[in-house]
């Protein structure tokens, strides 16, 4: 065999292979399917709770569908995100993968960067159902971009703490903890109310602390104005971007350390 | 990877060392001084995995590395390719460190009982490990094809990997490793899982590698394979290098004792040791040529007929065997 190239991959094509794989695994599986076809069905069920409810159609089928993206995104988020990792460790493909010309972080980064793809994949789908009803309806979709480009950064922050955990411990463990941060981003909100009703003390700093190291999800929570038809207000909607990518930056920033100081036993 | 030795353990006194490499010439692998260990059971303790370890590859050899299970081979080959970080030592890949992506980019390795992407097919799976080794799209697409028709796959290449017989993973697993065509190509059981003609296919493209001037370092347990095409062999026996060297010089390749056939005699009446007895025959064993003459001449006293003459030399389960016993390990 003549020798064709011993130089190894450029950085970022090592990237784009790993991410190509990582998508092309996801898209094979059957568990993404399954959570598309659920979240496609609820889509469509959305017209016909809309006729079961009273108040506005229309609004429902908002609630309903932006709702079902949402939790149909985390999900695939979440189980796709640490199983692919884990998999790829638990069954020692990780071995090949690394013995050749590729640094970890750039597994970390490929890994993470074909989860997106998949998870933009999925929520195009969605969305496209979405609007389709509302289309057929004679309604105008668009208001509720924003507010689908919100959920997509806050399913890049989820895919990002899925990396870092699974990258630290066992699926289980991983997907329960993934969840939990996903649950907590919601309720940080609650931390300053919590501040509030303390007395002067390492409580109410510990709140302040908590309160800007965990991930604030309701920053990234758009659909109730959404629905209402209520555009965000100039410099929010790119505030709200901001903190999401700057965040899931730093939490793939700690995957990628974790990863790096790990021994493949 | 190239951690400073701090407490470099003493090379073990027993150590059996048939060889030195030429001074100037730069190994292919040198490793000095490598340890290893793992937490305990329930995290208590550690568990030595390598301990010590000092050895060298040369361009261009096959070297056999050997040992029971739980000798620390795997640990080394895993310390050779940073996927495990050593506790002290040093270790030269292709006179870079391990952790070097410019030496990985001139390894090929196959791991033990490889598990592969079952939802690629045999030419994706190449492809993405091709795109890893940097090669491009015109290089991918040549290589490819002639890497799988070289490992015996012509033909299988849209087939699913889940649907490949563990000697067609195997196969495959070689290829990834070998298509980027490395100077250095490292096997952990290669023949494990094949039956005696994939063997001897393994064998053959390991041989074709040295022959095209790589380097090769592999484990096996089948002592008979390593036999037949190491330049030179290093036995590992609980993380510690026990003997190395080339092997014709390791096993002494001299008579070890005789087993003669006898008839016609009472064994008890020969100079001999019995090994074993049936109705016309008995199986002896003499040490050396002058108690083989000795034993001649009282058979022949005795009216009886010597019906066979065996000379048994060392071979390189005799030296395991040894070595393991050795080292206190089982037999």
């Amino acid at each position: 065999m003549s020798a064709p190239a011993r130089r190894g991959a450029p950085p970022l094509a090592a990237i784009r292979a790993i991410a190509l794989n990582t998508f092309r695994e996801a898209i094979r599986d059957r568990i993404l399917y399954l959570l598309l076809v659920f979240s496609l069905i609820l889509i469509g069920l959305s017209r016909l709770l809309s006729l079961l409810t009273v108040g506005n159609e229309e609004k429902i089928i908002k609630d309903v569908g932006l709702s079902a993206i949402s939790v149909f995104g985390v999900l695939t988020a979440v189980f796709v995100g640490v199983s692919l990792v884990f998999k790829e460790i638990e069954r020692k493909t990780v071995y090949t993968l690394l013995a050749n010309p590729v640094r970890r972080w750039q597994f970390v980064v490929g890994k993470f960067g074909g989860l997106l793809a998949v998870l933009a994949m999925n929520l195009s789908l969605m969305a496209l159902a979405l609007f389709s009803i509302l289309l057929v309806r004679g309604e105008s979709p668009w208001p509720l971009l924003p507010a689908i480009l919100l959920i997509l950064v806050e399913l890049v922050m989820v895919t990002a703490f899925a990396l870092l955990f699974s990258s630290l411990t066992n699926p289980v463990l991983a997907a329960l903890l993934t969840a939990s941060i996903y649950i907590v981003g919601h309720l940080t909100w609650s931390l300053q109310l919590l501040k509030e009703k303390m007395p002067e003390s390492a409580g109410r700093w510990l709140c302040d602390v908590f309160y800007v190291l965990l991930p604030n999800l309701d920053r990234l929570n758009f659909k109730a104005q959404a629905v209402q038809g209520i555009a965000p207000a100039p410099g929010t909607l790119s505030l709200a971007l901001i903190y999401g990518v700057g965040y899931s930056i730093l939490v793939l920033a700690l995957a990628c350390l974790a990863f790096e100081r790990k021994d493949f036993v | 990877m190239n951690v400073d030795v701090e407490h470099q353990p003493a090379r073990p006194a027993d150590v059996e060392s048939t060889d030195r490499l030429d001074p100037g010439l730069e190994p292919a692998i040198a490793i000095q001084g490598l340890s290893k260990s793992f937490p305990g059971h329930l995290g208590i303790g550690r568990k030595r995995a390598v301990c010590g370890l000092d050895l060298e590859v040369r361009p261009g050899e096959i070297l056999g590395l050997l040992g029971p299970n739980g000798a620390g081979k795997t640990t080394t080959m895993k310390m050779l390719l940073a996927l495990l970080r050593p506790d002290q030592g040093s270790i030269r890949l292709l006179g870079r460190a391990p952790s070097d992506p410019a030496a990985r980019a001139r390894v090929g390795f196959l791991p033990e009982n490889p598990y592969f992407y079952t939802y690629l097919t045999a030419q994706e799976f190449l492809d993405f490990y091709a795109r890893l080794q940097g090669l491009t799209a015109g290089e991918r697409k040549t290589v490819v094809p002639r890497t799988l028709e070289r490992v015996g796959l012509a033909g299988q290449e849209n087939l699913a990997l889940r649907k490949f017989s563990k000697g067609m993973l195997q196969r495959v697993g070689l290829a990834q490793a070998i298509q980027h065509d490395p100077d250095l190509v490292i096997l952990d059981e290669p023949m494990s899982g094949l039956d005696p003609l994939g063997r001897r296919e393994v064998r053959d493209l390991i041989l074709s590698l040295r022959e095209a001037g790589k380097t090769v370092l592999f484990s096996s347990h089948i002592l008979q394979d390593v036999e037949m095409i190491c330049d030179r062999v290093a036995i590992l026996v609980e993380g510690r290098l026990r003997s190395s060297g080339r092997l014709e010089e390791l096993i002494e390749n001299k008579v070890r004792s005789f087993e003669v056939s006898v008839r016609g005699v009472a064994p008890e009446q020969l100079p001999a040791t019995l090994l074993s007895r049936d109705a016309d025959h008995c199986l002896l064993d003499v040490a050396d040529v002058a108690g083989l003459s000795r034993l001649l001449a009282v058979v022949q006293e005795q009216g009886g007929e010597v019906t066979s003459v065996f000379p048994r030399r060392n071979t390189l389960e005799d030296l395991f065997l040894q070595e393991v016993r050795a080292a206190g390990g089982r037999s």
